[in-house]
């Protein structure tokens, strides 16, 4: 891959703005397919080939800077991934982009494409660099081009003010990389990952990985940094929250990792740290996930929950690397990092599928939906194909990542001293109910949008999506079998990297061994696909033959049953959430019967959930700083005169101060 | 290898009998056949079916997916000195997990019917076997700890040979653990009342209200043998695997028709719980499958270190 040809790349997504209205988009189309081909050539030949390393250098001519693009395996690994989602998106905006045609104006469409165009180049960007001033420059335009996607429909005050409210985090998270690479520069003279190894080699370690770990983890999304997550993911087009819960939170995991690298000291620390974190991520987020009405909103906890099982394999890797247990780090960080993978392909057509949902509906409250899978079919197919899979459930893809993790976990058991064995008990107890949990919660969703009858008569006059929003889903959905049916495939290159990457070099034989046992997964799983598809032809022989009537639904005696009777989504999480109080504030707003009220007047009944990290991190600490900042507002007043005796009395201090010396 | 499979399958067979046998006795009445059972499911097999018209796909392709589902499962577990028909590391992660995917289509077929009743029985089937998933992997984790080894086959195969004499008390532990999961993952009592008149107080036969024919056939052939997959972990667990295999297969009939007259038992002399004292019982499996970790801690000397 040559850095010229990238940065001619980067060049023409300028003409998108004047390129006329209707070939706008297959314009764009033919860019990102060419920046897709030549970042996954030089990904899978990163991915396949010896060299550990492949550097691309380009003189700028004017300005006499080098434009330098450095792959690695772990680079490489990531660029596939987004290269996959984000080409999936794509196709599939076509479609769901379609409706707000005549809405929206040709400059709309420009904007939207060009920020589609560099949120995947920064991305690439973001993989591709190693000096910390140019990457801080690309993690910017990352944060500035998913904030204008989010903000797509800009004219929904809410949007905006969610728009907003993310770029404010955001670059909280910048702020502390910002200052982690600062102190790195100071001290070293070179402000770079590389020159994170040798800063490591003679400072503390866990402080400064302290500062990367927040900074990263406001993008990945680790609670209690992921206030914007849940806001920002429902507010964009489903087609950018795909790409941006499946790939952009993932460049925060990235970042982690590339900082481990080179870290040295306390591992230990830095190991629980991560799993703590990581544990508590994936248990309150599918915890909150339960509760949540919106289907995006439910979605956006589920992602939260999947970077928790993401860290815990890095968590799990790190301790290894502590413990000098080379077996656990192994599973821990291949475990982990095929988990990106498997989250960023499942994630993404969940969240396509919402927004089809969405686009048949107009509106993602899932108390309102129901018997979709009769009008939606595909649809209907294809979110069950990422709900089975985002359970991590056996033979789809994110049961082979959870596996890796397991196994880890279950192999260390045997060697492992007292606390560390207390340590990998909770991190099993962890996981199991991360994976008893989102079977619950995903139940619940699949169940109420799809099954049954329709809520509402929004639902009850659906139709399915267009072709070209349900045909792009199916390169993910063959991905998610691959790899839960060939996992040997991807799980070898993901060995390598993590290998490669952490230096785990005089690995257990037996230990690799077992990555040959991942054929026998792949047989019993193709042994149960057969016996499914042998019992359901047989059940075929067998009802031809006998009589089958079609009646209502059993009603226990009442002959009447309408949609109104069904089970809802709060009923289904009731006893969950009677469970649960402790931990998530369950508003509920209604007005009691009392006691002399003979005839009840007409009434109504809302529950809410709330965020309690939210509230505490973000809302209350912001109505404390509003509040003092309004009563500093009564110096501004509006008059003139006032404005003019602000700068005296500001110029007279200084003026004092320089006598004195002070200043 | 196939000895296993088809001990626990022919076992399936008598399982449910043996256990209305147990209830009849005790409770003085003549009572059905041991096979009964299984000519109920012959019967049904001849029967036509009738579905809701509410229902879709899912409601049609969700039996014999479960059945799938459990048949599968049944692969990975050992008898005797020899492996399972399919044993890989960390088999018994899938085990688990094969079974959740027989259970997540059970719950999404009931509601498909659009019943509250099925509604509430799917909630209540999820939540409970969300609960309970802790406990087996607390289970699993102390098999791999004491064992070393991180398949069904490998465990029970060195299960006796730690060396450890202690090994009986984990093994009586893990006994008792096992049966209270079965209990709870079968939709028994105390958890569960299959035989309840009440549609308001079931949990698996309210989930299985409109299912007919066939499709019930599919599902209590299901159940019969998730049971007697049961049993036989148990039974491995118990039983040296370096026994003779003929003295073994005698005492494998012997140990399942024992492990179906406690059931019976247990359904004979215990009250189903108050619904929402489930959870709290429920818990309480896991905090034991905790408190034998802990001993297991002891026994492998790690708390002394």
């Amino acid at each position: 891959m040559s850095a010229l040809l990238f940065l001619i790349i980067l060049l023409l997504t300028f003409p998108v703005f004047i390129i006329p209205k209707a070939f706008k988009y297959y314009y764009t189309l033919l860019v990102l397919i060419g920046g897709i081909i030549m970042t996954s050539l030089a990904g899978l030949d990163v991915l396949s080939g010896s060299s550990h390393e492949l550097k691309a250098e380009y003189l700028i001519p004017v300005i006499q800077k080098s434009f330098v693009l450095t792959i690695d395996r772990l680079s490489a690994f990531f660029l596939i991934v987004i290269n996959i989602t984000v080409f999936v998106g794509f196709i599939y905006a076509r479609g769901y982009l379609r409706p707000y045609y005549q809405s929206h104006n040709s400059l709309r469409f420009s904007i939207h494409y060009f920020s589609y165009l560099w949120l995947y180049l920064s991305m690439i960007m973001v993989l591709l660099i190693r000096d910390g001033l140019p990457f801080l420059i690309v993690w910017e335009i990352m944060a500035l081009s998913s904030f204008m996607l989010v903000i797509f429909d800009a004219e929904d005050v809410k949007i905006m003010k969610t728009g907003i409210s993310y770029l404010i985090q955001m670059h909280v998270g910048m702020f502390f990389i910002l200052i982690a690479f600062l102190i790195v520069g100071k001290e070293t003279g070179e402000m770079s990952f590389d020159a994170l190894g040798y800063y490591f080699s003679n400072h503390s370690n866990i402080l400064l990985f302290i500062l990367f770990f927040t900074g990263f983890g406001i993008k990945a999304g680790f609670i209690p940094l992921h206030t914007w997550l849940p806001q920002a993911h429902p507010a964009a087009p489903s087609h950018v929250s795909g790409v941006m819960s499946g790939v952009m939170i993932k460049m925060g995991i990235y970042g982690i990792l590339r900082v481990l690298m080179s870290v040295q000291y306390d591992l230990l620390q830095i190991g629980i740290l991560i799993l703590i974190v990581s544990l508590v991520s994936g248990i309150l987020g599918v915890m909150m996930a339960i509760v949540q009405h919106d289907l995006k909103m439910l979605l956006a906890y589920h992602s939260i929950e999947n970077i928790g099982i993401i860290g815990i394999g890095i968590g799990l890797g790190v301790i290894g690397l502590a413990t000098g247990n080379n077996g656990l780090s192994l599973f821990g960080f291949s475990g982990g990092l095929l988990h990106v993978l498997n989250h960023s392909l499942f994630k993404s057509i969940l969240f396509f599928n919402a927004g089809s949902v969405y686009q048949a509906t107009h509106t993602r409250n899932i108390e309102h939906l129901g018997g979709l899978i009769k009008k939606m079919p595909y649809t209907a197919v294809l979110f069950l194909t990422g709900s089975l899979a985002i359970c991590g459930l056996p033979p789809f893809n994110g049961f082979v990542s959870e596996y890796l993790i397991y196994l880890g976990m279950f192999k260390s058991l045997s060697a492992a001293s007292l606390y560390q064995s207390i340590v990998l008990l909770g991190t099993i107890v962890g996981l199991s109910l991360i994976g008893g949990l989102a079977i619950f919660c995903f139940t619940k969703a699949f169940g109420m949008v799809f099954l049954g009858e329709a809520r509402s008569a929004k639902a009850s006059s659906a139709a399915e999506v267009s072709k070209d929003m349900i045909f792009p889903q199916y390169i993910s959905v063959a991905f998610i079998l691959l790899i839960g049916l060939a996992s040997s495939w991807f799980v070898k290159p993901v060995f390598k990297i993590s290998a490669e990457g952490f230096g785990l070099t005089d690995i257990d034989p037996s230990v690799i061994s077992s990555v040959t046992d991942l054929t026998q997964l792949s047989i019993i799983s193709g042994i149960f696909i057969l016996s499914v598809v042998i019992l359901l032809f047989y059940r075929y022989l067998h009802l031809r033959s006998r009589v089958v009537s079609f009646e209502p639904t059993w009603g226990c005696g009442y002959t009447s049953p309408g949609p109104k009777q069904q089970y809802t989504a709060t009923s289904y999480a009731y006893n969950y959430n009677h469970l649960a109080k402790p931990v998530l504030q369950t508003e509920k707003i209604m007005k009691e019967i009392r006691e002399d009220e003979i005839f009840p007047a007409r009434r109504t009944f809302r529950s809410h959930s709330y965020d309690i990290f939210r509230n505490f991190l973000i809302n209350k600490p912001v109505d404390l700083i509003t509040g003092f900042l309004k009563q500093i507002a009564v110096m501004q007043t509006g008059r003139i005169q006032h404005y003019i005796l602000y700068a005296f009395i500001f110029m007279l201090i200084v003026l004092i101060l320089t006598y004195f010396n002070i200043i | 290898m196939m000895i296993g499979f088809t001990l626990i399958l022919i076992t399936a067979l008598f399982f449910p009998g043996i256990i209305l046998r147990t209830k009849s006795i005790v409770s003085g009445r003549k009572g059905p056949g041991i096979l009964q059972p299984v000519k109920d499911i012959g019967v049904l097999l001849q029967k036509g079916s009738v579905f809701s018209k509410t229902t879709s796909i899912i409601f049609q392709i969700a039996p014999a997916i479960t059945l799938s589902c459990i048949i599968c499962a049944t692969l990975v577990i050992p008898f005797a000195n020899q492996n399972a028909i399919i044993s890989f590391e960390g088999d018994f992660i899938f085990f688990s997990y094969l079974l959740a995917l027989g259970k997540f289509f059970a719950i999404i077929a009931a509601l498909d019917t659009g019943s509250s009743f099925e509604g509430m029985g799917a909630n209540r089937e999820a939540f409970f076997s969300m609960l309970i998933e802790p406990a087996f992997f607390i289970l699993l984790a102390t098999f791999a700890m004491l064992t070393g080894f991180t398949s069904f086959s490998d465990i029970f195969n060195h299960f006796f040979i730690t060396g450890n004499h202690y090994v009986l008390i984990y093994s009586l532990l893990g006994f008792y653990l096992l049966v209270q999961i079965a209990l709870v993952e079968n939709s028994r009592l105390p958890v569960d009342d299959p035989k309840t008149h009440l549609e308001l107080t079931m949990i698996h036969e309210v989930m299985i209200l409109d299912n007919s024919g066939f499709d019930k056939a599919l599902i209590h052939i299901g159940t019969y043998l998730k049971f007697a997959v049961y049993g036989s972990l148990m039974y491995n667990l118990m039983v040296p695997s370096s026994w003779s295999i003929y003295l073994q297969t005698a005492l494998f009939f012997g140990f399942q028709a024992f492990f179906a007259a406690i059931v019976g038992l247990v359904e004979s002399f215990m009250p189903r719980n108050k619904m929402n004292r489930n959870p709290k019982f429920i818990l309480t499996i896991s905090s034991i499958a905790l408190i034998a970790f802990m001993i297991i801690l002891i026994l492998t000397e790690k708390l002394s270190q």
